[in-house]
């Protein structure tokens, strides 16, 4: 059976189910990640004065910039990618979207020297309430950032192929996937100076 | 806004340049800001009005909110309301008469 409603927009809503269906999940996004800001807040809020360490204290806040120039470019990108398929023009999607996944990868491997900096002056998420939150937040995060990666991978290699039968209904997808993406980098203006600055 | 013909992408790719280069001068103006060592409370407002600028212009921009239809204003709107709400939850903390 066909999935109803890809391309053609249902009378009722204005909208193709996709673009519908990606800004639901959404939603349920930023409930998600409120709920831990929220936590955010009452831990720090509630904790003895002058127990809370600034996060530049602990973090380094270079890598933390560089990880946000990183992932604003990739945002940069991927609404290139879409830009570019709706210009029919699939080698500049593929290079776009290429750059995006690079990008996000370069994000990980950052992080990833983040973490193992941390764990190797033995601070874990045990050692504090403000490296425990740290933590949960930005690895929540950073798993997001690999979903994002998993799907961008299969749409730049082999999701590609619905290009040559169904070309307005890849775009949607990409534009989806780029939703969803750039939802992940609007994360990430929050959480930086959060985390890192105050 | 129509986004439809090639010369209407061709006028929003001109538009996410501009905002991709407004996006890295606030990261920069946020981590001077923070270099600052102002105080706690105007720190912290600044470095959200900064991110609430740069999450508006991705938003709108990049996520094309500027011109979407009303189901997913709506959706968003309640999305917003429960927001709020989550964040105003630590303030009922205040009312545990037990703890004290």
């Amino acid at each position: 059976m066909e999935i109803p409603y890809t391309v053609d927009t249902r009378a009722d809503t204005g909208l193709n189910n996709v673009k519908l269906g990606i800004w639901l999940f959404l939603a349920s996004e930023v409930m998600l990640f409120g709920g831990l800001f929220s936590s955010y807040v009452l831990l720090r809020v509630g904790a003895e004065p002058g127990t809370w360490p600034q996060g530049a204290e602990i973090l380094s806040v270079p890598l933390a910039t560089f990880n946000t120039v990183v992932l604003i470019s990739s945002s940069m990108t991927m609404v290139m990618a879409w830009a570019s398929l709706k210009l029919r023009d699939l080698f500049k999607y593929r290079l776009y979207m290429g750059a995006t996944v690079a990008l996000a990868l370069i994000f990980l491997i950052v992080k990833v020297f983040e973490y193992a900096d941390k764990f190797s002056h033995q601070l874990y998420p045990s050692e504090s309430t403000f490296l425990g939150i740290y933590f949960l937040i930005t690895g929540l995060h950073g798993l997001h950032i690999v979903g994002g990666v998993v799907v961008n991978s299969y749409f730049l290699l082999p999701g590609v192929k619905m290009w040559h039968t169904a070309p307005e209904r890849f775009t949607n997808r990409i534009e989806a996937a780029g939703l969803y993406w750039h939802f992940v980098d609007l994360v990430w203006i929050f959480l930086f100076p959060v985390l890192y600055l105050l | 806004m129509s986004m439809d013909s090639a010369e209407d992408i061709k006028k929003h790719v001109t538009v996410y340049i501009m905002v991709f280069v407004a996006l890295m001068v606030l990261t920069v103006i946020t981590v001077s800001v923070a270099s600052l060592s102002l105080a706690i409370p105007l720190a912290f407002a600044l470095a959200l009005v900064i991110a609430t600028v740069k999450g508006s212009l991705v938003a709108s921009c990049f996520m094309h909110l500027v011109s979407e239809k009303s189901p997913i204003y709506w959706t968003l709107m309640l999305t917003a309301v429960f927001f709020v709400a989550l964040m105003f939850l630590p303030l009922l903390t205040m009312l545990d008469g037990i703890a004290r």
